[in-house]
């Protein structure tokens, strides 16, 4: 090796001891805590316990919930993403900054700001009360996890669908046009198909956080319903116990990965992605 | 007798105030390869995009066999584009871009599958129908694009400036081609580009444009040997262009010497503009032709060799295949019909315009 190339691999440095110390090691750590008993003896009991009633429920709860707001985050997401690169107004930047505003926000501050939104006597139940509706409370409910859910991920839906349109050839679409598709054809036939890196993209930034979020089926849930995310939190911060919490993460680690390899299938190119 | 296949009757186009085509008028007979020839700017693919229906002109109509097709989109036209940068779908392979139009009609299998075979042995690409557009280079993509625009045996092939991006060799080749596949298909070509040479090769009927306006339309020869207007002349090819005094009916006074020319009706000592192909210029001993001069450049190209002559207090370029060294004294002699008379535009608008006779 020369001279030169070595002081470049230098320059790596900062970051490989980021990545050993931040990644590496706290993975390790996990592993370990998962695969041991209190005693430091080896055990497989914390990785099986997913398949007790209650934590099944718990990681069935939580990817329905997150496949159902990555779903919306979909629908809502790319009607937005469309108008954006028709409009031309995205390529201002303004209407994107309107969008990535509120997460300029803290994270937990907005998800309380759903908590007066929704609860018992909050902003929807006044109104509700005043139009002469039937008052509902949606906090405790799982509409109201995933309505906290798809509010602050959308963005992360919005963002790769927009980056991928707008990078579509204008002529590409007159191809499609002149060579006799209407505005229906052309959507599914060579929109849709060129989009798919977004979409993959999108769905995997929604999906990942909301399947193991606990912050916001904490506040929304009102405590009374479990996702995955929330046991595990429990298992190490009430319950002290590490190496159940440990193990549990591993497997829900185990279902991500499966549902990344899924997704990278469709995804060929890798242009989309950011794992 | 020749039938018309596209007509533009009084177009009209602005952008943001801005007008890019003005009541512009034209005739595409069938079966011609027709180009629109102009610097960047002058409304000509603006004028393919209204063809094809990718943009709406603010007035007038476009016809096509006689039928207005202004309010037609553009899916339902019988016509079909290559563009520029080839647009192909880059998520299909050769077979499925080449069936996208054929599909999209509903024809039978059978029938694509005969067509993408006779479409690809067209453009010298058979074998490559599970290849995918990223695979192949710029010069395959665009013989694709041609494949898939053909198989739907429009009526009109309307070619954006399809060879914009291919290095020169693959160009020239390219032209060929497509002479070739127009003879093969029998269908009218429009035909987009700012390249005079490649205009000149391929076309039946050059049409050249400036700032909206139509400069001169005419066969190639007429185009290049016969000039309207200093445009026209400076657009196409090299030339010297030079103001004059007509003197009368073949007689003109280049720099203060007459030379005899072959074009009447100018009036009778009018200024004019004279245009004199670089080709056209001869070179004799001094004293032995019409204006004497001194050669200030030389330069060998290969066929022949420019030169540049001092002459008049004008610089002319010369192509011949005599060689006079830099400081040789000469004398240009120039023959009648190689003289061509142009009026002198009166102002910068009507210069736009170009001079309609």
């Amino acid at each position: 090796m020369n001279k030169s190339a070595f002081h470049k691999k230098l320059l790596a440095g900062p970051y490989l001891v980021w990545m050993i110390g931040f990644t590496v090691i706290p993975l390790l750590l996990i592993a370990w805590y998962g695969f041991t008993a209190r005693d430091g003896s080896f055990t497989l009991e914390n990785v099986t316990a997913i398949r007790t009633p209650e934590h099944l429920k718990a990681l069935g709860l939580s990817l329905a919930l997150s496949l159902t707001c990555t779903g919306v985050c979909l629908l809502l997401a790319y009607p937005l993403a469309m108008i954006l690169k028709g409009s031309g107004l995205g390529k201002k930047g303004f209407i994107v900054f309107i969008f990535i505003l509120p997460m300029w926000m803290n994270f937990l501050l907005r998800t309380y700001a759903w908590l007066n939104l929704l609860d018992d006597g909050g902003i929807l139940f006044q109104i509700c009360k005043r139009l002469g509706l039937p008052t509902v409370s949606l906090v405790g409910t799982n509409t109201a996890i995933v309505l906290g859910m798809v509010y602050n991920y959308l963005p992360f839906m919005v963002l790769p669908l927009y980056n991928v349109l707008v990078k579509i050839d204008e002529n590409v679409i007159n191809a499609a046009r002149d060579l006799g598709a209407n505005s229906f054809q052309v959507f599914y036939k060579v929109i849709l198909p060129l989009s798919f890196p977004g979409i993959v993209s999108g769905i995997t930034m929604v999906f990942v956080p909301s399947l193991t979020t606990f912050a916001i089926s904490d506040l929304l849930g009102a405590r009374k319903i479990l996702l995955i995310g929330n046991i595990i939190e429990q298992e190490f911060s009430t319950a002290n116990n590490w190496h159940l919490g440990s193990g549990l993460s591993l497997v829900l680690m185990v279902f991500i990965l499966i549902s990344m390899a899924a997704l990278s299938h469709y995804d060929k190119n890798g242009e989309g992605t950011s794992f | 007798m020749k039938t018309s296949m596209v007509e533009l009757q009084h177009i009209t186009k602005s952008y943001d105030g801005q007008m890019i085509l003005d009541d512009l008028n034209l005739d595409i007979f069938e079966n011609s390869f027709v180009t629109l020839l102009g610097p960047s700017g002058c409304g000509k693919t603006t004028t393919l995009r209204i063809i094809g229906g990718f943009e709406a002109p603010d007035k007038g109509k476009v016809l096509i066999e006689g039928r207005d097709i202004t309010s037609v989109p553009a899916y339902k036209r019988p016509l079909n584009t290559v563009f520029q940068k080839y647009a192909l779908f880059t998520h299909m392979n050769i077979e499925e871009n080449i069936a996208f139009g054929l599909k999209i009609k509903n024809k039978s299998r059978q029938y694509i599958k005969d067509k993408i075979a006779y479409a690809l042995k067209l453009v010298n690409l058979e074998g490559y129908e599970k290849r995918m557009p990223d695979s192949l280079s710029g010069g395959q993509q665009q013989r694709i694009a041609i494949a898939r625009a053909i198989v739907n045996e429009p009526k009109v092939l309307l070619l954006d400036e399809p060879l914009g991006a291919l290095d020169l060799k693959l160009r020239q080749d390219m032209q060929y081609e497509l002479i070739r596949m127009k003879k093969e298909l029998g269908i009218t070509f429009v035909y987009v580009t700012h390249d005079q040479e490649e205009a000149l090769t391929m076309s039946d009927h050059i049409v050249v444009m400036n700032q909206g306006y139509i400069q001169q339309q005419g066969s190639p020869e007429t185009i290049y040997n016969e000039p309207e207007n200093a445009f026209v002349a400076d657009f196409i090819g090299d030339s010297n262009i030079m103001g004059a005094t007509f003197i009368q009916d073949e007689l003109v006074e280049i720099f203060g010497k007459r030379f005899a020319c072959v074009d009447k009706g100018f009036g009778v000592n009018k200024p004019v503009d004279v245009v004199i192909r670089p080709e056209d210029v001869d070179l004799l001993p001094e004293g032995e032709g019409t204006l004497d001069g001194v050669v200030t450049h030389l330069i060998f190209k290969g066929v022949h060799y420019e030169m540049e002559v001092q002459a008049g207090g004008f610089e002319w370029l010369v192509h011949s295949t005599d060689l006079f060294p830099v400081g040789s004294k000469v004398s240009i002699h120039v023959d009648p019909f190689d003289i061509q008379i142009m009026n002198k535009p009166a102002s910068e608008d009507e210069e736009a315009l170009g001079v309609h006779e």
